[in-house]
């Protein structure tokens, strides 16, 4: 007899918040078990992921840049995922930031000038915008389900990227190689400790933080967005419309991938590269989920989830482990938040129930 | 007798219990063959819990069923039907875009051809008076008539017990007469019939025996000849119910709200388009709109109070402006206010606090965004206010709106909108699944918005509480509204006929 779920009356209001917690204990198990399996020791292999990435200044530097972009798009995608809009195409959107930043980066290439970085910043919003734009008036226009539309565009934008490296925006004195020039120093974003790589960014995602945490507790915007999530006949009762809801919580993941992206070229990398993000805008569903769809919870989760790249790094060069490594970590975790998830709200029943 | 016991099934010290809330407590009922009985009680009182017991969908945590005088534990509803259990529920389980006889062939456990069936559902149609085309489509049919493809289904099954969940709630007057007669027919064959109602009259002209249940426990089992309706009631409620007091009559004034020539295509391809709506409500009255569930009434409601609009402003005056094009809150602010019939997902959001379900629709008129952001200090007074002044039974403000009984919500979606001071109030179904005592409550609030000098217009499903409230009265059907007649020039049997979409003769003007 297979179990059968039953809906529990109340779900438990503080396992709702101890979920992720519980995720990433199993997930550590479950780790465990594959290190044992692939003949590695766990506590070596622990180690080199969880502690060894963050036990110098330059190893922590190095987590807030990978949390930069994981911050920036997990709050954004957190408005959207409140309100029921699943775009879960962000990395196509992050792509076109860092085209659209890229190339105003290129553009002004020759020149120096404190306006340059906004600029590269504000086109990148722009960019992203425009692509989460597409999936936003395919979704009110058409219904066209925005899952769908905004995970093909991401393909697009992957391809749109390698077109455009490998022509336009390819380096004239590059022997071919498909990668831009090297941003000019008034192109790149600003350091904030010397010796690391720490930047600008990370500034940018603390003031997402707060402003993602005004918008969702003390907006009517925010507000909306929740009613609109819960209930939607509720929020037309209220008068409120749903494809205008749709349009922002499109336009603000959009826009805050984009930036995200433009801040990638501008920041650690420094130029446009065919691969310009590691699966930032995936991962940060991810961030989302295990934040709790709350902006606080976006940035410790995103540290996590920053974590979880510099260990494959470190994983790779002293165990010989595969790049791998860091996805399997990250489906691992996805996969038993939503499993407690499930649990929280439903319970098993193994005996054989009356069907209605 | 042949039969091993006088009852074809014995009920003895039946006990369910649900986290927090025993639903029946040591609950006997006993049933003859070929007895119409009746189960009476206030909505949760036990009697659904009880039922679902006999129809295996419950487990029992003590208690014994003897059907046929020999004890069963009655694993399914399969299990239950095998026994010759049947019953209708309150909500039809029937696929709108398939056939009477696909349907029925659904819900068989034995399959048999469609042929066969059909031959055999005409049968029993014309044996019961239960007149029937197999071969429409569901989505064609009146509610009536899909209630007799539930009770077709299951007497194809040659049941020995049939048990009706509040088989009326859904039908005209003069559809409850001809149902009554095919139960009384089906009793007389020898089927016993288990009537479950809180409707008093009903179960005075249709049962024989009554088992009462308040609040899970049985209080009464009575002969309900012996019985008249206000010993049933006081059984049933505890008490005496407190007389309606109807409040001094104030003089009509202007007209409020108004509907001309108002037309609505339904946006739901089942749903029901308005045709030629003419409605005046003036300040002071309470207009009721009869009808049958299903003819309209969520239409009505939702074209007037702007979640669905059309492109001639015309068709709604509110306060004497053209309104037919404005939004919700745009109406709101013009002094309307409205309680749709669906409460969770539509009044309220089920999972998000009292506080915010009071900001949804008071945000505007009462002011609770300071500078661009939630006064949330203003917002939980308000809220706090609602839950101390219509008695919300409540731990706390900030549950979730899911967690208050049906009742408690209607009374605090209720009080959120009478307390807004609107000028104009739309209210479908105001006392639906409230048990008797808030609906009091809520009746009697309805009728001092009035008094107030608000215009109101009640839709609601229960002719009863239309008569007892309303000024002026008429019914929809179909998505036609009928004309209006004051409370006084009408009697239930028109009013039936108004709900089956009859024009009476003598029918006066659409005014007041």
């Amino acid at each position: 007899m297979l179990p059968r779920l039953i809906k529990r009356q109340t779900p438990s209001a503080s396992m709702v918040y101890l979920s992720p917690v519980l995720a990433l204990l199993l997930t550590l198990v479950a780790s465990i078990i594959l290190f044992l399996m692939m003949g590695v020791s766990p506590a070596a292999a622990l180690h080199a992921f969880f502690v060894e990435p963050i036990s110098s200044v330059y190893g922590l530097s190095e987590l807030t840049v990978k949390a930069t972009p994981l911050i920036l798009i997990g709050v954004a995608l957190s408005l959207g995922f409140r309100a029921g809009v699943w775009n879960i195409g962000a990395e196509g959107q992050l792509i076109l930031g860092g085209i659209f930043g890229g190339t105003t980066a290129l553009f002004f290439y020759e020149k120096t000038g404190f306006y340059i970085i906004p600029l590269i910043l504000i086109t990148g919003i722009i960019g992203g915008m425009l692509w989460a734009g597409i999936v936003a008036f395919l979704k009110t226009r058409f219904n066209a389900n925005e899952i769908l539309t905004s995970l093909m565009l991401s393909y697009v934008a992957a391809l749109l990227l390698n077109l455009l490296i490998h022509g336009p925006l390819k380096d004239p004195d590059g022997f071919n190689f498909p990668e831009s020039r090297l941003f000019s120093d008034s192109a790149l974003l600003p350091i904030l400790y010397d010796g690391t790589r720490m930047h600008l960014g990370a500034i940018i995602a603390l003031v997402a933080v707060g402003l993602g945490w005004i918008l969702l507790s003390r907006t009517l915007l925010g507000y909306q967005i929740k009613v609109i999530g819960d209930a939607p006949a509720a929020g037309e009762h209220a008068g409120f419309s749903p494809s205008k809801i749709i349009w922002i919580t499109l336009l603000i993941s959009g826009g805050a991938a984009g930036l995200a992206g433009a801040i990638e070229v501008s920041g650690p990398i420094g130029q446009v590269l065919p691969n310009i993000s590691p699966g930032y805008g995936f991962a940060a569903i991810i961030v989302a989920y295990v934040g709790r769809l709350h902006p606080l919870g976006v940035l410790f989760s995103a540290l996590l989830l920053a974590l979880s790249y510099l260990g494959g790094e470190t994983a790779q060069i002293k165990l010989n482990l595969p790049v791998a490594v860091t996805g399997v970590f990250q489906g691992l975790l996805l996969f038993f938040l939503l499993a407690s998830d499930v649990l929280i709200h439903y319970r098993l029943q193994f005996s054989k129930q009356a069907a209605v | 007798m042949t039969e091993k016991s006088e009852y074809l099934i014995e009920l003895t010290g039946m006990r369910k219990a649900f986290p927090g809330v025993l639903a029946t407590d040591n609950v006997d009922l006993k049933i003859r063959r070929g007895e119409v009985h009746a189960l009476l009680g206030e909505n949760g009182a036990g009697k659904s819990t009880l039922v679902k017991m006999i129809y295996g969908i419950l487990k029992p945590d003590a208690g014994e069923i003897r059907f046929n005088g020999e004890t069963v534990d009655i694993k399914n509803p399969a299990h239950a039907r095998e026994l010759g259990v049947a019953m209708v529920f309150q909500h039809f389980s029937l696929f709108d875009s398939l056939t009477v006889v696909e349907n029925i062939s659904l819900g068989m456990d034995q399959k048999s051809d469609m042929k066969t069936l059909a031959t055999k559902i005409t049968d029993v149609s014309e044996r019961y008076g239960l007149p029937l085309d197999p071969h429409r489509h569901v989505y064609t049919l009146s509610v009536g008539e899909r209630q007799r493809i539930e009770i077709i289904r299951c007497l194809l099954q040659e049941p020995k017990l049939l048990i009706m969940d509040e088989p009326t709630s859904v039908l005209t007057p003069q559809e409850v007469d001809k149902l009554f007669i095919t139960l009384r027919r089906l009793g007389e064959e020898g089927l016993a019939i288990l009537y479950i109602s809180h409707k008093l009259d009903e179960i005075k002209a249709l049962c024989d025996d009554a088992t009462i249940l308040r609040l899970g426990k049985k209080v009464g089992g009575v002969s309900v000849a012996e019985e008249s309706t206000g010993s049933l009631a006081a059984m049933m409620m505890g008490e005496e119910l407190k007389e309606f007091k109807q409040a001094a009559k104030v003089t009509v004034g202007d007209i409020r709200l108004e509907a001309k020539d108002l037309n609505m295509i339904a946006s739901d391809p089942l749903g029901i388009s308005l045709k030629n709506i003419n409605l005046e409500v003036r300040a002071g009255e309470v207009v009721g709109i009869a009808g049958v569930a299903g003819n309209g009434q969520d239409e009505l409601l939702t074209a007037l109070n702007g979640e669905h609009r059309n492109n001639n402003p015309e068709s709604i005056y509110i306060e004497g402006k053209a309104s037919a094009n404005l939004n919700p809150n745009q109406r709101r602010e013009l002094g309307m206010a409205s309680v749709p019939e669906k409460r969770l997902g539509h009044g309220a959001m089920p999972d998000m606090n009292l506080i915010d379900n009071a900001f949804l629709t008071a945000y505007d008129r009462l002011g609770f965004i300071k500078s661009g952001l939630i006064d949330y200090a203003k917002t939980r007074k308000f809220a706090k206010e609602v839950i101390r002044d219509f008695n919300v039974k409540t731990p706390r403000a900030n549950v979730p709106a899911a967690s208050l009984s049906g009742g408690n919500l209607q009374k605090f979606i209720i009080g959120r909108e009478f307390k807004q001071k609107p000028s104009i109030l739309v209210v479908s179904q105001p006392t639906w699944g409230v048990d008797a005592g808030a609906a009091q409550t809520i009746r009697e609030a309805i009728r001092e918005m009035a008094s107030q000098g608000a215009a109101v217009l009640v839709i609601s499903q229960d002719l009863d509480e239309l008569m007892e409230i309303s000024d002026r009265i008429g019914a929809i059907c179909g998505g036609v509204l009928s004309k209006f007649y004051p409370i006084e020039e009408i009697i239930i049997e028109k009013m039936g006929l108004l709900m089956a979409g009859v024009e009476l003769e003598d029918g006066v003007q659409n005014v007041a």
